[in-house]
């Protein structure tokens, strides 16, 4: 794992290798913005690198870093919500 | 992973969510600043600037196994993914399929001709409920 624990981290990447974010962003129409979506079952999941709180510090996490392993990946809409 | 900050996350989980879980959550809280990611995986909704309620198994390969959405009003059922996901394992580990139902220890199925209509037999209406 990485040292880093300070605040000062590297800007983390996001999504990585995903060509269809670029063009989506300037996409205007549904049909355009639904095809930017790449996550399927059956298929790999969608690479990224994200900033993250991790065991009392920050640090950049990236998804590829955890092959070999089983992942649950949570999506929620906002830390301190109801739900 | 939410569209808030490290430092959101940080704040959340030293003073809401060790009053939870004593140490607090045991895992990684991801931030997605833009909702990138979550563009890329269907869960950026716009409107709000929110990643809403998704939640994916992705096999050791990295291929997604499993994916649920929801709405944000209603949260999500753990015993579920759980169950799911100890499924998953069973089926890469053993070439055994899991029939509507299963649970650790309950019968299997092996897919093949010999099995071609006779489901009935080895699988009961009640199975798929616990």
């Amino acid at each position: 794992m990485p040292a880093a624990k300070d605040g000062c981290v590297k800007p983390a990447q996001g999504p990585i290798g995903a060509p269809g974010v670029e063009a989506a962003e300037s996409a205007g129409t549904t049909e355009e913005v639904v095809s930017k979506v790449m996550a399927r079952v059956g298929y790999p999941a969608p690479d990224f690198e994200v900033s993250a709180f991790v065991d009392g510090g920050f640090q950049n996490v990236k998804l590829s870093d955890h092959k070999g392993k089983w992942v649950v990946l949570c999506f929620y809409p906002g830390d301190f919500t109801f739900v | 992973m939410s569209t808030d900050s490290r430092f959101s996350h940080k704040i959340w989980q030293e003073e809401e969510l060790t009053k939870m879980v004593p140490g607090g959550v045991p895992f990684p809280l991801l931030s997605d600043q833009g909702g990138r990611v979550g563009t890329v995986y269907g869960v950026y909704e716009e409107a709000a600037g929110v990643d809403i309620r998704g939640r994916f198994i992705i096999d050791p390969e990295g291929v997604i196994r499993a994916m649920e959405v929801l709405t944000p009003e209603v949260g999500r059922n753990v015993t579920e993914m759980i169950r799911q996901l100890k499924a998953f394992q069973h089926v890469v580990a053993t070439g055994e399929v899991t029939p509507s139902g299963w649970q650790p220890g309950k019968p299997t199925l092996t897919p093949g001709p010999d099995l071609a209509g006779k489901v009935w037999k080895e699988w009961k209406v009640e199975n798929a409920f616990e």
